[in-house]
């Protein structure tokens, strides 16, 4: 039988490490989770068997807005070749989100991630941050922020790259 | 105080220094990032403040950095 300080040391070391692992992020090579399983506001692309890009972003990031025109002009050039962009809002509040959405009207799906379940569980690093997910579901690249032309650049490249991939 | 103990007691002080920390992820920085959360939203202000810093430190300047708590990109 164990002594109430070893009892004591043993469940001071699993809070310790479950809070060391409760941190844990999607990684690059791993399924990225399904966006069907969370209650998230708006009707989803069907997205089985296409090159899905999951960006993150909010009305109150001003990186996020920058993106949207370009975000727009991708999924226009490269919609009929299987690519398919889910932007997800994690903005708390509706009406900023619906007065957003009716002001830039994006060529891309939109839905919000009201109770920041979704994003929670991807724990993203920063605002915005989009997930690149190959046709089978698996998570193939993470751009942390948007930097315009240099972003874009790379995305294009990587999800022609994906598109290209043989099934 | 026995060894053991003394561990313990370290590891439960350092789980309490721990659980009085947190970080604010960047999705719940909408407060943050609120134009009222601004240091210079206020023009006038500003300058009175530059003005008062001005004359008791014959200096200007280096208040800062710009923007807001967004903490994006």
């Amino acid at each position: 039988m164990w002594s109430p300080t070893k009892k004591t040391s043993l469940v001071a070391a699993i809070l310790l490490a479950s809070s060391v692992l409760a941190s844990a992020e999607v990684k690059v090579g791993q399924p990225f989770p399904a966006l069907a399983s969370f209650s998230l506001e708006g009707a989803l692309p069907e997205s089985a068997g296409r090159v899905v890009l999951v960006d993150f972003w909010a009305t109150w990031c001003a990186p996020c807005r920058a993106s949207f025109p370009a975000y727009s002009a991708l999924q226009r050039e490269l919609g009929g070749r299987g690519f398919t962009l889910v932007a997800v809002s994690v903005d708390k509040q509706k009406g900023a989100y619906d007065e957003f959405l009716a002001k830039f009207a994006p060529a891309f799906t939109t839905v919000r991630d009201g109770k920041q379940s979704l994003v929670g569980e991807v724990r993203v690093p920063a605002m915005p941050t989009s997930y690149l997910i190959d046709r089978h579901g698996v998570l193939r690249a993470v751009h942390s922020g948007f930097y315009g032309d240099k972003t874009m650049k790379e995305l294009r490249t990587q999800i022609i790259e994906l598109l290209e991939e043989k099934s | 105080m026995k060894p053991p103990k003394l561990i313990a007691l370290l590891l439960l002080a350092t789980l309490a220094l721990l659980s009085g920390c947190t970080t604010v992820q960047p999705w719940e920085r909408a407060t943050l990032a609120d134009y009222k959360m601004r240091p210079d939203r206020d023009p006038l202000l500003t300058a009175m403040m530059e003005h008062i810093y001005f004359s008791r430190e014959a200096s200007s300047g280096g208040r800062g950095v710009g923007g807001s708590g967004c903490g994006c990109n």
